[in-house]
């Protein structure tokens, strides 16, 4: 074991189960990410990937199972579609550090993108305007839209839109970042600008859960690579070790198809 | 000898002008009371119909099926007759006997709330179901409490999708609100009728009201299309 | 609390208004729908000025009350009673049945010929090319081709409209005419009480309106076989 690993992870989920109605889309995963790792979750279309990641911030109710955010376990009760939150003061807290960014960016259309970037500072963190737009500018440089801060979601590209989206998530000052295939809505020419916002998020150590397809992010970028077919885990090593040696037949085809 | 359609309808001494003035201003003022009304009202419904389950919901559907099935003037009849029936009956109670009327306005007002209530809820459901569920879950991801999320997304965005409804709605209420002139409230159709039967003149006075409701509804439907620009910026280019 | 040998009693004179509304709307809705082609025709197939006419008729009876129109004709009309004697009309102007059916022809007609009009625009233009293509044209072209898709296009929005005119008729009662609103008007004020006539009236509008959307329906379904798996 590392030094790293003995530390508090960033992110533990303890054998979490999901069901549709009578199908189980997740049966049972455990997974920890520890600060500074950037985890590639790879898996064929319906796989669970997707449903595994919406269940860390609660964006989906698991049906049995524990989510830990820096150590800390998040309280749940039952509800109709599952396991809910029941602190509604720890979930808010907890959604405060763990930023998301979706497949379909998800930006909100009836503001600018200044606007989006200092809603959540603002209204969830409670904290002075003048301050969090300082930020949200800086942020908005760094993603290179500068010159857009006063533009609507709907006049930008799919690219800009998921950059904006990605300082959006930025601005909540997040200790994980989990994104949902966050360039598989984009035109293929468009993918690179938004990989290489990624690309420098993960060199500066950011904590990151990424769910996607892109294997040469998986293979270049990731710290570590985690392959999820048919609700279970049947891969989990670095690049280097699951790309050049799998165990599973499974992702064997899944690579060379 | 006839005095000219301009002395009729002008501000002279003889003229109906002021009156007419008045008019208008009580149309406005009733279609605008009843119109907010029915928008509260429809807000309910909707909600009602949208996270209400399978009996509250059905109850909201059920009275807008039914508001949009039966005719208005019975809707007014009904808050008008209805109303002074029971102001009649609590009255008896305290010894008074015979007919209460019930104020025009109110009653008047009352009666488009309801009906247009059904308009406006239906408006509301389709902008509720317009606004992309992703919005929302970037709402929640970021942490935001339930009224948090209604007030600063959710509401914003169906007043956007809603609005070329609620306009439509707005026609609908304004001439409606001429019904009401059959309870008595000097509105402008009232006012032109009273004006007609004193100057003997109905042509020009029903054609003098007929034009200050084109003139409010021209006025208003280039008011909606401002608001539809200014609000369709962040919605997407084409709708 | 319910008295159900009134509302029974109630029932028996509210129904005998039912023809009359029928009539009315039946009556209004035909004359208007010919009417509405007219306007139609005026704005597609005529010189620019004539449209202009067409689209300001429909612009000014879409922004006015019925219930304006209404008077505007029924008493309003009374104010040239020589002239119109003198050209044979004032018969039919005196009478409230025909300023009834004059008033809401002229209404929905403003209104079915957006309705019509926004049903011609639908026909995709690719199917009137392959019609051209195949040798229609003028009036065949109208008849076999662009009318069946115009009026599937249109039917949903006419509808909503006949559903309209039933509801409409209603300001009838206040020329005069006995039919249910102008009936249920009297009954209240003979018996005071508006609750349960306003409850008869109600459902006897909603089932005209309910068969009416059924029989609509019934048809819609027939036309819209071709988008049936």
């Amino acid at each position: 074991m590392t030094a790293l690993q003995t530390k508090t992870p960033a992110i533990e989920i303890r054998a979490l189960h999901k069901s549709f109605g009578p199908v189980e889309v997740l049966k049972g995963i455990s997974l920890s990410a520890h600060e500074g790792e950037v985890i590639s979750i790879l898996g064929s279309s319906g796989s669970g990937k997707s449903t595994l990641l919406r269940c860390i911030n609660m964006l989906e109710a698991p049906t049995a199972g524990e989510i830990a955010v820096n150590g800390e376990t998040i309280r749940l009760k039952p509800g109709k579609a599952g396991l809910v939150p029941a602190d509604r003061r720890q979930i808010t807290r907890i959604r405060g550090k763990v930023a998301m960014v979706f497949q379909s960016f998800n930006l909100w259309s009836h503001m600018t993108i200044l606007e989006n970037l200092i809603e959540g500072p603002v209204h969830v963190h409670g904290r002075p305007r003048g301050e969090c737009i300082a930020e949200a500018e800086s942020l908005l440089e760094r993603v290179g839209l500068a010159d857009k801060r006063h533009a609507y979601p709907a006049r930008l590209s799919g690219g800009q839109q998921q950059r904006a989206a990605i300082a959006r998530a930025l601005a909540m000052k997040p200790d994980v970042m989990l994104f949902d295939e966050p360039t598989s809505a984009l035109d293929p020419e468009l993918v690179g600008e938004v990989l290489k916002v990624m690309r420098a998020l993960a060199e500066e150590g950011r904590t990151m859960l990424v769910v996607t397809h892109e294997m040469a992010f998986a293979r270049d970028v990731s710290s570590r690579v985690v392959f999820v077919d048919r609700g279970q885990i049947l891969e989990d090593g670095s690049p280097a070790e699951v790309f050049g040696n799998p165990k599973s037949k499974r992702f064997r085809a899944f690579i060379s198809s | 000898m006839t005095a000219s359609y301009f002395d009729l309808v002008g501000f002279g001494p003889e003229g109906w002008g002021p009156a007419l003035a008045t008019a208008t201003f009580i149309t406005l003022a009733v279609a605008l009371a009843g119109f907010a009304g029915g928008a509260v009202l429809g807000g309910l419904l909707a909600w009602a119909r949208i996270a209400g389950g399978a009996v509250i919901g059905g109850l909201a559907q059920a009275y807008s099926t039914v508001m949009r099935g039966i005719p208005d003037l019975l809707v007014i009849y009904l808050f008008y007759f209805g109303g002074s029936a029971v102001l009649g009956r609590l009255a008896a109670l305290f010894g008074h006997a015979g007919f209460i009327g019930v104020p025009a306005f109110l009653t008047g007002a009352l009666a488009i709330a309801v009906v247009s209530a059904a308009y406006q809820g239906e408006v509301f459901r389709g902008a509720h179901a317009a606004v992309a569920r992703g919005e929302i879950e970037a709402a929640i991801a970021i942490g935001m409490s339930r009224p948090q999320i209604l007030r600063r997304i959710l509401v914003p965005l169906i007043l956007r999708y809603a609005l070329p409804g609620l306009g439509n709605t707005w026609q609908l209420v304004l001439k409606e609100s001429a019904l009401i002139s059959v309870i008595g409230l000097v509105e402008l159709l009232r006012q032109a009728q009273i004006a007609a039967g004193s100057t003997r003149r109905p042509f020009e006075f029903y054609l003098t009201a007929a034009a200050l409701y084109l003139l409010i509804s021209w006025v208003s439907t280039r008011g909606f299309a401002l608001m539809e620009r200014r609000s369709r910026r962040g919605v997407g280019i084409a709708i | 609390m319910i008295d159900l040998a009134f509302l029974r009693e109630t029932f028996a004179t509210l129904v005998s208004g039912v023809p009359l509304t029928l009539q009315l709307a039946a009556l209004s809705s035909l004359l208007g729908a010919i009417f509405a082609l007219l306007l139609v025709w005026a704005q597609v197939a005529l010189p620019s000025t004539l449209g202009r006419v067409a689209r300001f008729y429909i612009f000014a009876f879409r922004g006015t009350p019925l219930l304006v129109q209404l008077f505007l004709i029924y008493y309003g009309l009374s104010q040239f009673r020589p002239t119109l004697s003198a050209l044979g009309l004032w018969g039919l102007l005196r009478d409230p049945y025909w300023c009834a059916v004059l008033a809401l022809m002229f209404n929905t007609a403003a209104y079915c010929a957006e309705i019509f009009r926004g049903g011609l625009q639908a026909v995709p233009a690719g199917q009137v090319e392959a019609a051209r293509a195949a040798g229609f044209s003028g009036f065949l072209l109208f008849r076999r081709i662009v009318f069946p898709i115009a009026l599937r296009q249109a039917l949903p929005g006419y509808g909503n409209e006949l559903v309209l005119m039933v509801k409409a008729t209603s300001l009838a009662s206040t020329v005069t005419l006995m039919e249910i609103t102008g009936l249920a008007a009297k009954a209240i004020s003979q018996s005071y009480r508006a609750i349960e006539v306003f409850l008869v009236a109600g459902a006897l509008y909603l089932v005209l309106n309910v068969v009416l959307v059924q029989a609509l329906g019934l048809l819609e379904r027939r036309l819209m076989r071709h988008l049936a798996r």
